[in-house]
């Protein structure tokens, strides 16, 4: 079988710092690594291919760098890596970016399951994984958090709710996007650094995946950032000093009309 | 003219820097004394092109495709969520702005109902602000269904054209609308939690955090109908009930066809934990490494019981198997927006204030004075929460007159 993982390269939230003075994102220093997200969506391709055979391919749409991104996933094990670059897709928003995924995955073609994380620490939009689904008329299962059962033509995936989960079948070919829940990844191998060193990335772009040209970038995509600034910053407050029982009541104090209207 | 998005106008730089100072994605060099964007990372968001004094950088106006008449498209919808039959609140929340940015724009404010025996709900929605009600009342729709659900939005929204769409950012919210928005190719903004009219063009400016709450952004949908959003819990204020208000149901019978779903429910589980959903908690009240053992997640409950708060928990909690995933607040696991939150024996990673610093009031409890929650605490406690908790859970006790 041959599953297909898509990840996004995302700066380390450890490391993304605000300039006090100039109220911007400091980003020297700021490392890029796979979305925490996709980590774990690689792994379960991983156990899926143990269990039944086959390729994990992992595709990324991004800039050159992003390279570095689809080697770190052949270090886990990942059979290639594919990624989708192009000028043409700059400011690409949820639309225009679940476009590219879907015409690189049809120049694919024969993949079963193809798994995504249920959103990146970037942009936290959720928005893609389902994207991809309509685009290319498929049936999802979003926030997995463990698989039952799979065959050759059929899947059984739990979906995390607000409440519970639920059990849901879906035949296959079909999207998963999975939570943190399902896995851990695991770390590289030192064959698999071997091989990530060496494997060939495939690099495909606007015109390899016969995208229209309209239906890419700032062009094919409906939304538009009109304005971007920083939040202010949330100041430390009132640090309450004093015998513990003699805080209790002064926090009492502090919350008390909070917490009634809270209760009511 | 250059055919990328955003571009430098060479002849006009003066090599100034200060737009490498405002792109929030690095996305700018100075090569030679001359900017260059590097369009792999810009987002073509504008901030420099705000910031050149010089007016040395340019967006390129887009080769504007109106596939629509806009002035078609009206009314601003809802899209009630229900489990079991019963109205989520977030519901209640989407009626309050949707009512607010309906009255804005001088339109109705309808709300979309889908399930089974759910007819009679429809009076609920009305009473909190709602001039119609769509309701598709079906056995197939008894719980959510990705298929038949946006199906059923897709027909809807391609019949009625409402110019605004309003969903919850919860699992069914965002599961349902981009399969909708993808559809019907209409823009789509996730998390929002401001929502606002924009006075000279009527445009719905949606206001979002990105990179974990560092930064805003605001975005529009110029040419493109409907404007769809998911909305964050607990930011948006709920619709206070008025019984007396009037409003019309209409009963949508639909294509057999639409309600075919190819994924299948075999079989759900509540969770055992009979807590509130932690997004939807008032009040939540989180506990981390601090807490030092499972068994102590007790004194965090009791706490919680008495308020009636939802129970939390940090990333090291989760992960050293204290309590199940779905209670981790945070990055990788759910951002959250109560009136009051607790955070108890948590010192405050960057990826556990993702999830929860734009709470009301923060009240922090921990022993290590340097701890990163303190820098976002309204209230700050240095101590031991094992011993400040059964204290607190006395005194609240005793206001609330339990």
């Amino acid at each position: 079988m041959h599953f297909v993982v898509c990840i996004k390269q995302v700066p380390d939230s450890h490391d993304v710092k605000i300039n006090p003075e100039t109220n911007t994102l400091m980003r020297e220093g700021v490392e890029a690594i796979i979305n925490p997200f996709d980590m774990y969506a690689i792994e379960e391709a991983l156990r899926l291919r143990d269990r039944m055979g086959g390729t994990v391919t992992a595709l990324s749409m991004g800039p050159p760098q992003a390279e570095a991104a689809l080697r770190e996933a052949i270090s886990m094990g990942v059979n290639a890596g594919i990624l989708v670059s192009d000028r043409a897709f700059a400011g690409s928003d949820t639309w225009a970016t679940s476009y590219t995924l879907s015409k690189a995955l049809e120049k694919i073609g024969d993949y079963n399951v193809i798994l995504f994380g249920k959103q990146a620490s970037d942009g936290d939009t959720a928005q893609v994984g389902p994207g991809v689904a309509t685009h290319l008329d498929l049936p999802q299962i979003t926030y997995v958090r463990k698989i039952e059962e799979i065959e050759e033509n059929r899947i059984v995936a739990e979906r995390l709710l607000e409440s519970g989960y639920e059990a849901i079948e879906s035949p296959l070919p079909c999207i998963l996007t999975v939570v943190k829940e399902i896995n851990e990844p695991r770390l590289p191998s030192l064959k698999g650094k071997m091989a990530a060193r060496k494997a060939e990335i495939t690099t495909w772009g606007a015109a390899d995946i016969e995208a229209e040209h309209d239906k890419l970038g700032l062009d094919g995509s409906p939304t538009k950032v009109v304005k971007i600034f920083t939040p202010p910053a949330r100041e430390g407050g009132e640090m309450l000093e004093g015998e513990p029982g003699d805080i209790a009541r002064q926090l009492g104090e502090k919350l008390k009309d909070i917490i009634i209207e809270a209760a009511s | 003219m250059s055919n990328d998005p955003i571009y430098v106008i060479d002849e006009k730089c003066v090599g100034c820097t200060l737009c490498t100072k405002v792109c929030p994605f690095g996305a700018i060099e100075m090569v030679e004394r001359i900017a260059k964007i590097d369009l792999t990372k810009c987002t073509v968001c504008g901030a420099c092109v705000e910031a050149c004094k010089f007016d040395a950088i340019e967006l390129r106006e887009r080769e504007v495709e109106t596939q629509h008449n806009l002035e078609e498209f009206k009314n601003v919808w809802v899209m009630a969520e229900q489990f079991d039959g019963h109205i989520e609140s977030i519901t209640h929340e989407l009626l309050g702005e949707g009512r607010k940015l309906a009255n804005n724009l001088n339109m109705e404010l309808c709300a979309v109902l889908l399930g089974s025996g759910i007819e009679p709900k429809a009076q609920d929605l009305i009473s909190r602000g709602a001039d119609k009600v769509y309701v598709v009342d079906r056995p197939e729709l008894a719980y959510f269904s990705d298929e038949p659900y946006a199906n059923v939005m897709i027909e809807l929204i391609k019949e009625h054209k409402p110019s605004i769409v309003l969903f919850g950012a919860t699992t069914v919210g965002r599961s349902l609308v981009s399969r909708v928005a993808v559809s019907v190719h209409a823009g789509l903004t996730a998390d929002c939690t401001a929502l606002a009219i924009d006075p000279d063009t009527k445009n719905l400016l949606q206001t979002r955090p990105a990179f974990g709450g560092n930064i805003m952004a605001t975005i529009e949908t110029p040419a493109h109908r409907p404007q769809m959003s998911t909305v964050r819990h607990k930011v948006m204020q709920e619709a206070e009930v008025d019984a007396s208000r009037v409003g019309e149901v209409i009963i949508k019978e639909l294509a057999e066809a639409i309600l075919k779903s190819r994924t299948k429910r075999i079989r759900y589980v509540a969770e055992e934990e009979a807590t509130v959903n932690i997004a939807e908690a008032n009040i939540l009240v989180s506990g981390g490494r601090g807490l030092q053992k499972p068994e102590n997640f007790e004194i965090i409950r009791d706490f919680a019981k008495v308020l009636g708060a939802g129970v939390g928990a940090s990333r090291a909690a989760v992960d050293s198997d204290w309590i199940p995933y779905s209670h981790q607040v945070g990055q990788t696991g759910k951002t959250v927006c109560p009136k009051l939150y607790f955070a108890c024996g948590i010192s405050g990673q960057i990826q556990h204030l993702a999830g929860m610093s734009s709470a009301d009031v923060i009240v922090a409890i921990n022993k290590d004075p340097d701890a990163p929650i303190f820098d976002v605490a309204t209230y700050g406690i240095v101590g031991d929460a094992l011993e400040i908790l059964p204290l607190l859970t006395r005194e609240f006790s005793k206001i609330l007159g339990k």
